[in-house]
């Protein structure tokens, strides 16, 4: 996680982790998540769907914070985000 | 990471819609569902009891939210949302009527609803989705489509002079008003908690994506092009002079809250005109039956 300036506690900050679910069957492809998504954890699949729509796929799970950004945008209420986030677990040295 | 399969009743909104329904009838890259979540957010976060929610919509794409969210929910005939809001309200004082309906169901066959309402300050909340058309019928030219833009009925481009939803609302006497796109998740979610919690009439206009007929009948692209236009050319300015913030084809879009003051409401009004003409004779409407 990069910083504009090293917090003074930066050593105590826990980086919240999330996990992405999409609900494959009910996306329509329309790719707002993909686009806002400010972690770039997604990405347009080549697959389709039985609709037609290529939903998204996970790509960098691991840079996913849990903003819930693209639960919020989806107008398909077809992708939503778990809070995974391990007290100790996310440790940063503040470069990413 | 999970991508699961099958489609699941496992989403946060699943407790908050009528899953039976789902998938929903919004074109892909529509913006109707953003706006369903955002309220649901706000709703989440207000701390309003849902069980003294109602929803009103009028007919429409837009208006299909009453169809779908998992509230008392009314689907009201095309326009009279507003009036179908005021007789559930004065029905029942101690509801929360909010009004999700599309812009010409609000303003166009609606348009004295809204501005009558407003002026007699009926203590409802009205979100109105704004897709610059009237998407359910096939793109047709609407009070609020801007000024040379292309709609099935204005093949050379519209020649006349759109509504600016916000002056309307606040000219005709909302207590709050505000203009969002659906792209400002948090600060529409934010400003729909605010209205909740307004006493009286408040007014919050969507500017929301109609890919499948407002984006291509202009050649906009979808409804994701017009959400990065959004990004592009809106800018926050509350309290904006409200004869300014006209919407103009393709230009910027002002955004924020504009109005947010106090005015007695319908019921305060009628209750305390009541009191000076009958005095003691008279009990306030809306505390009987433990109502208001
Ligand atoms: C009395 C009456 N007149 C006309 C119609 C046809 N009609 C259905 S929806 C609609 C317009 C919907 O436009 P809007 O309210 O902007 O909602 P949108 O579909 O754009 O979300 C019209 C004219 C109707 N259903 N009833
Ligand atoms: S925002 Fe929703 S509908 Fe659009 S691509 Fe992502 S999961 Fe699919
Ligand atoms: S026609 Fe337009 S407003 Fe209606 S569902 Fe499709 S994109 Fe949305």
């Amino acid at each position: 996680m990069k910083f504009w300036r090293t917090p003074l506690d930066v050593d105590k900050l826990v980086v919240p982790h999330g996990e992405v679910h999409i609900i494959w069957e009910r996306c329509k492809g329309c790719g707002f998540c993909v686009e806002y998504c400010p972690r770039d954890v997604l990405e347009l699949s080549e697959e389709f769907n039985s609709k037609g729509y290529h939903p998204p796929k996970v790509v960098n799970a691991d840079r996913c914070v849990s903003c819930n950004l693209c639960e919020s945008i989806c107008p398909e209420f077809a992708i939503y985000c778990v809070n995974t986030t391990q007290p100790e677990g996310g440790k940063t040295d503040g470069t990413d | 990471m999970t991508q699961t399969a099958q489609a699941t009743n496992e989403h946060p909104m699943a407790e908050w819609l009528r899953m039976d329904r789902m998938p929903h009838i919004w074109c892909s890259t529509c913006g109707i569902g953003i706006v369903v979540t955002c309220f649901t957010e706000a709703l989440k976060k207000s701390g309003i009891d849902p069980n003294t929610v109602a929803i009103v919509s009028g007919i429409g794409c837009t208006g299909r939210i009453a169809g779908y969210i998992r509230l008392d929910s009314f689907h009201t005939t095309h326009g009279r949302a507003i009036p179908f809001a005021t007789g559930l309200k004065l029905g029942n004082p101690r509801l929360k009527v909010v009004v999700m309906s599309g812009d010409g169901d609000l303003v166009a066959i609606g348009g004295n609803h809204l501005i009558h309402a407003a002026r007699r300050n009926m203590d409802i909340t009205v979100i109105c989705v704004n897709n610059f058309t009237y998407a359910m019928t096939g793109g047709q030219v609407g009070p609020t489509t801007p000024t040379t833009a292309y709609a099935s009925t204005t093949p050379y481009g519209n020649y006349e002079n759109p509504f600016n939803l916000p002056r309307l609302a606040a000219s005709s006497g909302a207590v709050y008003v505000a203009r969002w796109t659906a792209l400002h998740l948090r600060r529409l979610t934010k400003s729909i908690g605010e209205a909740l919690h307004k006493k009286g009439f408040s007014f919050i206009e969507v500017v929301t994506p109609c890919s499948t007929l407002y984006a291509r009948k202009n050649r906009l692209g979808s409804g994701l092009d017009l959400m990065r236009f959004y990004h592009d050319s809106s800018e926050i300015e509350h309290h904006a002079e409200l004869e300014k913030i006209n919407i103009e084809f393709q230009k910027k879009i002002v955004v924020g809250k504009f109005v947010d003051e106090e005015r007695p409401t319908f019921i305060d009004g009628y209750n305390a005109r009541m009191k000076e003409v009958f005095g003691d004779k008279f009990k306030e409407y809306g505390e009987e039956n433990g109502q208001n």
